[in-house]
């Protein structure tokens, strides 16, 4: 590789040309991470709303854990998940190591956490700002989470934007429980892998650029939504 | 109102994306290779294969790594067939029980490749052994696998006839990658280091500098794939007709001739040798 040009302009081509096989594994990779973020999405923001308002034994050390868990490394994750989706592990019988549902699975468990981290700081400063007049209502803790959340909902795409970016960029994972098997679990990143491991500098970093357009492209997908949502609500 | 169209949309595109990617349907009929880097990543996989699936309607899916975690993968039943080189290990595996039979495939060999300044005196020898005990005398950077990969086993021994102990030297001139064949000859290429590599991944390589072919011809070097299909008793999951069908396939005359033609600039990368079948058999 002679300079940093010769990848934009290649990127550029891959785009221009519209190959097949790139609209494929981006096509896979989206599918993969906005699912995984999505269900991550449903587990994690009624978990960190939970631990905001909860008032509970051991809250402060579930809230230590969730933090913690956002370093959680993508190797371990896959490692674990390879694990129990292995036909020598304990839910090898569904079959679904080497599928796109493994890879969802895996990216769950790193996204998740980073959602219900984000969410629990977004929902404790609401509640800690509506908190007694919720209680004056006759609200309780519980019942005040939807509407918490719904207040905050702007904050918390920040949140799934975070765990999107965690989803979309991270290898480790999805390279063990997909195993990068061509036209079936190859993604962005593990294609980017790939062609480093082959010495094809400047086709990696092509498709580098392409992904980090791909994830521009979904923050201002995103950004677009919200201030549109925001006009309607102030309007 | 404004919710449900900005939850909507939102699920929408959820929706609409995950319809676009294209599904695995679960009625396909495939089969798992858990193979090594160098029969996918120069590219012999990609080129054999479609033939294959064309006769016979099976899908290959080939999941390649190194051949030490190819083995661990297949024994956990991870994979229908294994097509690796390290032919004690591939033998362990058979008599474990693991696996069902071994079949020779094809050959190729190892060179140890280095930088054009070749620090060590070694470019032209035909000797690897002395090369190698050259290059630890000389203290020149040699950059290994390190990563229980046929190629790894492969230069371990090597280290070994040469009376070289190179875990007294890790760390210094010899630097264990831990990685790919792919990761490795980069990280070799940055740093000067030679390295021990199969011919095919190196032709295939696209980052090579001013890298070249410092040491081949020896007897030694030789590289020899076996085919093997895991063992159905161990693992009821295992498509044993199917996977059988790849290993008789691949073994025979149309998947040896495959072998034979590939070819990239020109050059023959892998040698079928797979033994002729007796009279009678298919």
């Amino acid at each position: 590789m002679q300079n940093f040009a010769d990848p934009f302009s290649l990127a550029f081509r891959l785009i221009l040309s519209g190959d097949a096989e790139l609209l494929t594994i981006v096509l896979l990779s989206l599918r993969v991470s906005l699912t995984a973020v999505f269900i991550a999405a449903l587990i994690g923001m009624p978990l960190g709303a939970a631990l905001a308002v909860g008032r509970f034994a051991g809250r402060e050390a579930a809230i230590v854990l969730v933090n913690a868990l956002m370093g959680l490394p993508p190797v371990v994750v896959g490692l674990c998940v390879y694990l129990l989706l292995s036909n020598a592990g304990p839910l090898g019988v569904l079959q679904l190591l080497y599928t796109p549902t493994a890879m969802i699975i895996a990216q769950v468990v790193l996204v998740t956490p980073i959602i219900a981290a984000l969410s629990r700081q977004v929902v404790e400063d609401l509640n800690g700002e509506y908190a007694e007049q919720l209680r004056s209502l006759g609200v309780s803790r519980a019942a005040s989470v939807p509407t918490l959340l719904w207040d905050g909902r702007f904050s918390l795409m920040t949140a799934l934007l975070a765990g999107f970016g965690r989803a979309i960029a991270e290898v480790g994972a999805v390279i063990i429980v997909g195993g990068n098997i061509n036209h079936v679990t190859r993604v962005m990143t593990t294609t980017i892998a790939l062609e480093t491991s082959k010495g094809n500098l400047a086709l990696a970093l092509a498709l580098g650029i392409i992904l980090v357009t791909i994830a521009i492209c979904v923050n201002a997908a995103v950004g677009m939504l919200r201030g549109g949502a925001r006009q309607v609500v102030h309007a | 109102m404004r919710r449900r169209s900005f939850i909507g949309a939102a699920l929408a595109l959820a929706a609409g994306l995950w319809l676009a990617a294209p599904q695995a349907e679960a009625d396909d009929r495939f089969i798992i290779v858990q193979s090594t880097t160098s029969t996918a990543n120069s590219g012999l996989l990609d080129a054999i294969l479609p033939a294959f699936t064309e006769k016979t309607g099976i899908e290959v899916r080939v999941v390649a790594v190194g051949t030490g975690q190819a083995i661990k993968n297949a024994t956990n039943g991870d994979g229908d067939v294994l097509l690796v080189h390290a032919k004690p290990a591939e033998e362990k595996f058979v008599a474990e029980g693991w696996g069902v039979e071994r079949f020779d495939v094809m050959y190729n060999d190892f060179v140890v490749v280095g930088p054009a300044a070749d620090p060590a005196g070694v470019a032209g020898s035909s000797d690897v052994v002395g090369a190698m005990a050259r290059i630890a005398e000389a203290g020149a950077p040699f950059a290994s696998r390190g990563d229980d990969s046929g190629t790894h086993k492969a230069e371990l021994r090597l280290w070994k006839d040469a009376g070289v102990d190179v875990a007294a030297a890790s760390g210094g001139w010899y630097r264990e990658t831990g990685s790919g064949m792919g990761a490795t000859l980069n990280a070799g290429v940055g740093m000067g280091a030679y390295v021990l590599t199969d011919r095919a991944t190196w032709i295939s390589f696209g980052n090579k500098g001013d890298f070249g072919v410092v040491v081949e011809g020896d007897p030694r070097l030789f590289n020899q794939y076996g085919v093997i299909l895991v063992n159905p008793e161990k693992h009821a999951a295992v498509k044993a007709a199917d996977g059988q069908a790849f290993i008789d396939w691949l073994t025979g005359p149309e998947g040896q001739k495959a072998i034979a033609e590939f070819k990239i600039e020109g050059q023959q990368l892998f040698f079928p040798n797979a033994a002729p079948k007796p009279a009678g058999q298919s």
